[in-house]
């Protein structure tokens, strides 16, 4: 059993035991077996009605207030004048300029983790080396460090009077750099329990036939991890596309240059445009939510065809 | 991850009988360039790390103590700073437990309950991950501020949501959200009913039950998921910065107060807040690796 990788948590649905990919609304719940009652998941009994009843009306009225009432207003807001004013906010120069910039850098910063991610993964689950274990852990730390505070650390070395010489403040460069950072963790550690978990007989058989090691990786190993990375990037680019802290500090936000999506609508926001702010934020929702969505569909199919 | 779980796959260094046999020539040709390939690996990977991850974080620390421990000590006790800290770990102390509670009760009606709304459950669950902290700022804004939804209702009974503390513990709650329930669905999950149905013949009622039962089996899975969420919500900075109006003195956590310092040019606060911040940072590591062979060990009664 592999220990708890921790940011396998930031992977969607921990519905269902070890399939930790994927997102938790869907099939997934209900085509698991689990050693619950005939209907695969519970047996249905929430004893104590009463008290049952009224925890899940307390648990309604809380996620109400949390999250769908927010989410309700913020659709309200976008949809508010219309679809024209909602186009007119979205194609807005500046607007399209922000979402450009995103969904590219998010999408070079997804390929990037998902070459360097498995490349991590894979050392650290193959190989051995004196500190192998502190490595591990620190990768995790993308998750437990304050977005800005990862923007400030990066501008230490990376900044105005940084040791290295390279500046990269007010640069897209250094909003690929924030992201780079930021998503770390999410291709390693969707990996990584594949490959603990992955038998090494076949590459050894393959090697056993002549295969050199690119074409074992290639062909056995690489399928394997498929389902596993696509679905480490998926997070990761959701993750880019809303990310605002780490980015905020170092690119300078400035428009049409470095101003990311989130940094748009947060200058929306403080300039009184909430519906403008609204719709390019709805935009942003559904493509994380496509993206996840799809990319969950799409390792379900993948883990499909893996020995 | 203990050493004893991976294995190097491939050959280990064996020694093998001198030969002049071509076969084993060409096997010691494989076996270095095996060993060149796997340390030119191991050499990419940490290279990377040590770029993107080692380097910063040891550049700040060396940054924030390059003048000594008197100037950090200083910028850190200054009375905002202060008042950040604070701030920052009353929010986790409401919301923590707030997420806590409901997120087992979540994990509890996802795997113990039978309707038809699961779905919407999941989603839920899902959306603090795909959402970007702004908009959750946002859409708070719109239910709770003076031009949203409520925004009339909440100025009529003189309260203030947005740009004070309960609009903040709203903001961490949401973005803090799934944690504990993703990590208790997969325990309750394995646990299956077995023994809750075992307790119920014997007499236990609901409660009893669940805290005889079920509380101590997916005890791990929850602390696991509060060492998460304690991180997640300790860190927030977009969706508070939204609904908290950045009060100096007022409203402004300590990841809002590193902002504040370094646009005001002042890097000696910002790096000390932000040194307090990673040493945070760094102790929620030590509990997740800690307590991630827990949670494999003792999830199942």
């Amino acid at each position: 059993m592999s220990p708890e990788p921790a940011s396998q948590a930031l992977a969607p649905s921990a519905i269902g035991g070890q399939g930790r990919r994927g997102l938790s609304f869907g099939r997934r719940a209900r085509d698991r077996p689990g050693r619950g009652g005939p209907d695969g998941i519970g047996d249905g009994r929430l004893r104590g009605r009463a008290g049952t009843a009224l925890g899940a009306g307390l648990l309604g009225v809380y996620l109400s207030v949390l999250v769908l009432l927010p989410i309700a207003a913020l659709l309200d807001s976008a949809t508010k004048g219309g679809t024209s004013a909602f186009w007119h906010a979205v194609s807005s120069p500046e607007a399209v300029a922000a979402l450009k910039l995103t969904l590219i850098v998010s999408a070079i910063v997804v390929a990037i983790n998902a070459v360097f991610g498995t490349l991590i993964a894979w050392v650290l689950v193959r190989d051995e080396f004196p500190g192998k274990s502190v490595v591990n852990a620190l990768i995790d730390l993308p998750f437990a460090l304050p977005t800005v505070v990862a923007g400030v650390v990066l501008l230490a070395l990376y900044g105005k009077g940084g040791p290295t010489g390279i500046d990269i403040t007010f640069t897209r460069a250094a909003v690929g750099l924030a992201l780079l950072f930021v998503t770390l963790p999410f291709v390693v550690r969707s990996v990584q329990p594949v490959l603990l978990e992955l038998d090494g007989s076949m590459e050894e058989a393959a090697s056993s036939l002549g295969a050199g090691g690119l074409t074992v990786f290639r062909r056995i190993v690489l399928p394997n991890l498929t389902p596993a990375i696509l679905s480490g990037a998926a997070l990761s680019f959701a993750r880019a596309l809303g990310e605002f802290g780490s980015v905020v500090l170092i690119s300078g936000n400035l428009p049409f240059k470095t101003e990311v999506g989130s940094v748009y609508i947060f200058n929306q926001v403080e300039n009184d445009n909430v519906s403008a702010a609204a719709s390019v934020s709805v935009v942003l929702l559904v493509f994380a939510l496509i993206v996840l969505g799809g990319m969950t569909w799409l390792s379900r199919r993948g883990s499909r065809h893996v020995l | 991850m203990s050493s004893s779980e991976t294995a190097v796959i491939g050959r280990s260094a064996v020694p093998r009988a001198r030969s002049t046999d071509p076969g084993r020539a060409r096997g010691h040709e494989r076996e270095a360039g095996k060993t060149a390939r796997r340390l030119g690996l191991r050499f990419l990977a940490l290279g990377y790390l040590l770029a993107l991850l080692g380097a910063p974080v040891a550049m700040i620390f060396y940054r924030t103590f390059e003048h000594g421990l008197a100037p950090v000590w200083n910028a850190v006790t200054q009375p905002n700073a202060m008042h950040a800290f604070w701030l920052s770990v009353e929010l986790v102390a409401i919301v923590v437990p707030l997420n806590t509670i409901f997120g087992i009760g979540i994990a509890l009606l996802i795997e113990r309950g039978r309707f038809r709304g699961k779905w919407l459950l999941g989603l839920i669950l899902d959306l603090p991950f795909a959402i970007s902290p702004v908009v959750v700022g946002l859409s708070l804004v719109l239910v709770y501020g003076r031009a949203g939804w409520f925004g009339d209702w909440l100025s009529a009974h003189g309260i203030q949501v947005i740009f004070s503390i309960p609009g903040m513990v709203l903001a961490t709650a949401f973005v803090s959200l799934p944690f504990v329930a993703r990590e208790t669905v997969p325990v309750l999950h394995e646990l299956g009913t077995d023994a809750e149905q075992a307790a119920a013949t014997l007499g236990a009622n609901a409660w009893q039950t669940f805290r005889k039962v079920t509380l101590p089996a997916i005890r791990w899975g929850v602390v696991y998921g509060v060492v998460l969420t304690t991180a997640r919500a300790l860190g927030e900075f977009g969706a508070v910065s939204i609904v908290s109006g950045r009060l100096e003195g007022q409203t402004q956590t300590l990841p809002l107060y590193v902002q504040d310092r370094f646009e005001n040019f002042d890097t000696t606060g910002a790096y000390a807040a932000a040194v307090v911040l990673a040493l945070l940072a760094f102790a929620t590591l030590l509990g997740m690796n800690l307590l991630a062979k827990r949670t494999r060990r003792d999830e199942v009664v």
